[in-house]
């Protein structure tokens, strides 16, 4: 595995695998965030002590493997472009903050990319753990045997009254953020999920478009998690995540149904138009892409359409945004000529596809 | 001004980072700073820099002896002796330098963290196995004694009398410990 092979392929390894409940939930992900005991945090750690930690993980991990995870690839940002950066970015394999301090920081990756190990980000360490469909509680019991063995290495900073202690105090205590990508055009559509967003929020979590901010989401892709990171266990930040969750797609399967009956007609016309625009645009923005894929997407799932594999719409969500396609053409572009490559190379994937 | 990032739009978003302690401004236009990730950091420190300014702002009028402004003084240069940061270089940055800031600034966080974890202060999820050290023990003790408790309501005295000397173990595990770490 090489930094090339994180850049090539759009969706990651794990991802082609199928989940529970993949007709709505894209991916479950854990994010630990662990720092050192005794080195400053890395929002005011001077640069040798960020070359410490880094170094640490370099020597000790590179050639680490944990579990079914054979072997981590540290990728260090020093050493990439800036759209190769945009690109890990995209496949959510590195956080945006994470390439601001490029000097210092890398990420251990392993070979699938379902686990991804980010050095020096906010906090020293920060695990995430990504796992097909709605599989919560398997993605935690594995990121926290993955914790345990960093933990036989690293001193943690931990305290009893706190918990683990991280540079922001809106991650202290359990230093968990977990969090459900969902696809949900229904309750989108009918506005629903405005609706659900206060209830939501009471219980301690947040609903996010993740492309737009604030609950407005480009392609119905919205993200849960969790808020409160203090005074609930972690197994139970789960469970409640869970039951919303649970919930919301058994909302969304209903707000289906009822579209279909009401305004099926209506709903299977935007469906073909979408498709329509998707397989003989020629200009197509990132927000049109993201729609007319959403609803292709649901046009698969309720079965107007059945000759499109789902995996190439996962696909076709990452390669379609900025550094991917740069990345393809090989030199930077402008917003208009991204427009452009990004209709033909949507026309091209959906050609291919219907030769077969 | 331009975008720094495009050099294409106008800079639109006006932010200020702290990076090895040191501040750099940043002005960037808003698609730059949405591609760059600072939208949402931007938001997410906002609420957050809003609130702890806010609490520093208000603490020293609702002091409960009813002191002064002026004796305040000292509280607000509080300052962490392992890394230097001072409370009010925390509350305007909304983040800690180092696990030690926890210790320093320790009264004044319950407020803080209350209105950012619903109410909640203490930690009460996973303990590490090392650095945890007689946590572990502890809390297990505490969740027989409460169990204990029930036991004996309930008048089920045989069961208690187990537990009992369950609790017994623990507390000679603890004490064990607790001297070899000394
Ligand atoms: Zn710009
Ligand atoms: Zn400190």
């Amino acid at each position: 595995m090489s930094l090339q092979q994180f850049m090539n392929e759009a969706i990651s390894p794990w991802m082609k695998q199928d989940g529970p409940d993949s007709d709505i939930v894209l991916s479950s992900r854990i994010r630990l965030a662990r720092n050192f005991s005794n080195i400053p945090f890395p929002t005011i750690s001077s640069e040798d002590n960020l070359e410490k930690v880094l170094n640490f993980f370099n020597e000790e991990f590179r050639s680490e493997s944990f579990r079914d995870y054979k072997g981590f690839e540290i990728v260090k940002m020093s050493d990439l472009q800036p759209i190769e950066k945009r690109v890990l970015v995209e496949k959510h394999l590195i956080s945006p903050h994470l390439t601001d301090n490029s000097e210092h920081s890398a990420s251990l990756i392993s070979q699938n990319e379902q686990v991804s190990i980010m050095i020096n980000e906010e906090d020293h360490i920060r695990i995430q753990l990504y796992f097909p469909g709605f599989q919560l509680d398997r993605a935690l019991e594995q990121a926290s045997q993955l914790d345990d063995w960093l933990e036989e290495k690293i001193d943690y900073a931990f305290d009893e009254k706190r918990g683990y202690l991280t540079a922001c105090p809106t991650n202290v205590g359990t230093g968990m953020r977990a969090s459900v990508m969902m696809h949900l055009p229904a309750l989108a559509l009918t506005q629903q999920i405005n609706r659900m967003t206060p209830a939501i929020n009471q219980l301690g979590l947040v609903v996010r478009g993740i492309y737009g901010e604030g609950s407005e989401a480009v392609g119905s892709i919205f993200q849960i998690s969790n808020q409160i990171t203090l005074g609930k266990s972690e197994e139970d930040i789960v469970e409640d995540l869970h039951s919303v969750v649970k919930q919301l797609i058994d909302q969304e399967r209903r707000a289906r149904q009822t579209l279909m009956h009401r305004s099926g007609i209506q709903l299977e016309d935007r469906i073909f138009r979408s498709y329509g625009v998707l397989k003989y645009g020629r200009i197509i923005e990132s927000k049109e892409a993201a729609k007319c894929l959403s609803d292709l997407r649901l046009g698969i799932d309720l079965g107007f359409i059945d000759h499109v594999p789902k995996t190439i719409l996962n696909e076709l969500m990452v390669l379609t945004q900025p550094g991917f396609l740069q990345q393809y053409a090989k030199e930077t572009l402008s917003p208009s000529e991204r427009d452009i490559r990004r209709a033909s190379l949507i026309r091209e994937r959906l050609q291919l596809e219907n030769k077969e | 001004m331009e975008c720094q990032r495009c050099h294409n739009r106008a800079a639109t978003v006006h932010l200020t980072q702290l990076m090895n302690g040191e501040k750099t401004e940043v002005h960037v236009c808003e698609q730059c700073a949405k591609e760059k990730g600072y939208m949402h950091d931007h938001e997410e420190n906002f609420t957050l820099n809003d609130l702890l300014t806010g609490l520093f702002n208000f603490e020293p009028k609702q002091s409960p002896n009813g002191q002064q402004t002026g004796t305040q003084q000292p509280k607000e240069q509080l300052k962490c002796p392992k890394c230097g940061l001072t409370f009010k270089e925390f509350a305007r940055a909304g983040k800690f330098g180092c696990a030690e800031c926890y210790k320093t600034f320790d009264e004044r966080l319950n407020p803080i963290l209350r209105r950012v974890h619903s109410g909640n202060t203490h930690h009460d999820g996973k303990i590490p196995r090392r650095e945890g050290g007689n946590l572990h023990l502890r809390r297990q003790k505490d969740q027989y004694k409460s169990e204990l408790q029930r036991l004996i309501e309930q008048e089920e005295f045989e069961e208690a009398a187990k537990l009992r000397d369950e609790i017994r173990s623990l507390d000679d595990q603890l004490q064990d410990r607790e001297e070899g770490e000394s």
